[in-house]
């Protein structure tokens, strides 16, 4: 029989045979391929209770596993390993170490929001997602990832100033990701838009960097910002039993992020 | 000919966005705004809407961020209606809107916030959020626009691309797919209609709400790509000349992504990329100059003389 979702199961756990006879029967071709039995033990039954404390997590207990979020779904069309109904599962199971075989593409979710449409339960699944991979790395299990560098680069920005300023954003994103800002289509793309309109190029990575956008008299809500996003990071950390973080690697609280540090990497 | 009353002054809500890679977006509007009579105040002092970041740091943060700009319309300038024509700051608007309405907490965090920062709270329903596509279609009117027509785009063919904030997640957008009249959340067709009173001809577009990867341009780049380039073969494939956008999002991807796929994985796509605004204002006989056409990475001039829309 065709297994459906094969990728989901180990190759070391499929058992193909080219002729196999079984009882007198030939079973060749399609009923030649089994799975082998296992039996799992460690669970963690604290997994959906944990991924469900975070923002976007709150909902997974509502999925009745139709499959419509992986149906639908933008990254799974171009890498079948992407497959949110398969971790809902997984996460509602508790089957953590299976979960951890596919723990460096969670993070790749695009947010479009192409399964929060077609989920007849409102498991809202993008934010099941980004919970997901949120725990990851709240638990030491991935690395940072490059988008949640640019999520902690991006909302520093907000925080600090209230209005973002592109070619600064981009600059440290680069730096802090380790990327060279001269790779070919970007240099095409930058001289494209020289040869139009030097002036406007300047202005954005120039002029907008020494200048930056703000909101005026932002002060009072970044202090309150600040303090909000403290407690709440301080909370989740004691929802997840992690005790007091270490705020201070984090962009989104560290201070050390000013108009110096921009200044430093645009020259 | 009775004339629609709605949104004739709106407040205008750029973003930052449309003052960096967006900027011909904010000038066509704005050019377009003018030549049909429509008054725009920008929100003043206004900040970020919280983009699609800062909801991956804390969602309320980004719910306080987009409802203080609506504070301000609200409070400070006694404006209705909030226009937005970026789809990510249209989008989270309408999102701080809704999660005002049902959600007490999030209710509870802007209010502390907001009373710590200094200004009046929003209250959900002091204004409404509309996109730049509402604003000319409901102030003007696909009849008046006809008639305002000077430049027909006919024999231009246009794959229209809503991208994903427009019209997802469905919840937030209580007024879509109300019937006729009323935008669609699976078949968008506002700038579908607008344009075809511009003359233009719609292609058949499928993916017309796909993702172009905007969250990731940079962090997932080569997933970027490869969505950015099924939605510009797509458009080749049904015959399109351009591709209309309506976020400076979606447009700065499809544009960086065209050239990212040409030099890292060698596929050229020839397409058009061009902003509805600047296509519309176009047909109503502005330069292309006021429009921006010449901010765009991807060079339309040459296919507007050919089509006989340009000198």
């Amino acid at each position: 029989m065709p297994i459906h979702e094969k990728s989901l199961i180990r190759p070391e756990d499929l058992k193909t045979h080219e002729h196999l006879e079984i009882d007198g029967v030939d079973v060749s071709g399609h009923w030649s391929t089994f799975i082998e039995s296992r039996v799992v033990t460690d669970y963690n039954e604290s997994l959906e209770e944990e991924i469900s404390s975070l923002p976007g997590g709150e909902f997974i207990h509502r999925c009745w596993q139709c499959g419509s979020c992986t149906n639908s779904c933008t990254v799974n069309a171009i890498n079948p390993e992407f497959n949110p109904r398969y971790w809902i599962y997984l996460i509602r199971t508790g089957m953590e170490s299976e979960l951890l075989r596919d723990k460096d593409i969670i993070w790749q979710c695009v947010s479009c929001n192409k399964c929060t449409y077609a989920c007849p339960r409102d498991v809202f699944p993008e934010g099941v997602m980004k919970a997901t991979a949120h725990w990851l790395e709240l638990q030491g299990l991935v690395p940072k990832s490059p988008s949640m560098h640019f999520d902690e680069i991006f909302s520093s920005q907000v925080i600090q100033r209230g209005k973002i300023e592109e070619a600064g954003l981009i600059w440290k994103f680069f730096r802090r990701t380790g990327q060279p800002l001269f790779q070919s289509w970007l240099v095409t793309m930058s001289l494209r838009l020289a040869s139009k309109l030097p002036i406007r190029l300047m202005m954005n990575l120039g002029f907008s960097s020494v200048f930056k956008p703000r909101t005026r008299g932002w002060t009072r809500a970044r202090l309150a910002m600040e303090d909000y996003i403290a407690e709440r990071q301080q909370e989740t950390r004691n929802s997840l039993g992690l005790g007091s973080g270490n705020a201070k690697d984090d962009d989104v609280q560290s201070k050390d992020y000013n108009d110096k540090d921009q200044m430093r990497s645009a020259e | 000919m009775p004339e629609p009353k709605k949104y004739k002054r709106v407040a205008y809500y750029p973003g930052c966005a449309l003052e960096g890679t967006g900027h011909a977006y904010n000038r066509s509007t704005k050019a377009v705004g003018k030549a049909l009579g429509l008054k725009l105040d920008e929100v003043k002092n206004w900040n970020c809407c919280g983009a699609m970041e800062v909801k991956n740091i804390d969602p309320k943060l980004q719910t306080y961020l987009s409802s203080r700009v609506l504070s301000i319309a609200a409070n400070q300038m006694n404006h209705k209606v909030v226009m937005a024509p970026c789809n990510g700051c249209y989008h989270n608007l309408k999102k701080a809107e809704y999660d005002l309405t049902h959600d007490p907490d999030s209710r509870k965090v802007v209010k502390k916030l907001s009373d710590k920062a200094g200004h009046q709270t929003y209250e959900a329903g002091q204004a409404e959020t509309i996109h730049a596509l509402d604003w000319i279609k409901e102030a003007i009117g696909e009849e008046r626009l006809k008639s305002l027509i000077t430049n027909s785009l006919s024999g231009l063919k246009v794959a229209n691309y809503y991208g994903c904030m427009y019209t997802r997640p469905r919840h937030i957008f209580p007024e879509k797919d109300q019937g006729p009249g009323s935008e669609s959340t699976s078949q968008p067709h506002f700038m579908d209609d607008l344009l075809a009173v511009a003359g233009a001809e719609n292609v058949n577009f499928p993916l017309k709400t796909a993702c172009c990867g905007g969250a990731h341009t940079l962090s997932d780049s080569d997933t970027s790509t490869k969505l950015v380039l099924n939605i510009l073969r797509a458009a080749e494939f049904a015959g399109a000349d351009v591709i209309a956008t309506e976020c400076p999002t979606c447009h700065s991807g499809l544009e960086m992504h065209q050239i990212r796929a040409e030099k890292k994985f060698g596929e050229k796509t020839n397409v058009n990329i061009m902003y509805f605004t600047q296509l519309l204002g176009l047909a109503l006989g502005l330069k292309p100059r006021k429009l921006g056409i010449h901010e765009n990475i991807s060079d339309s001039m040459q296919m507007m003389i050919e089509k006989r829309i340009l000198p």
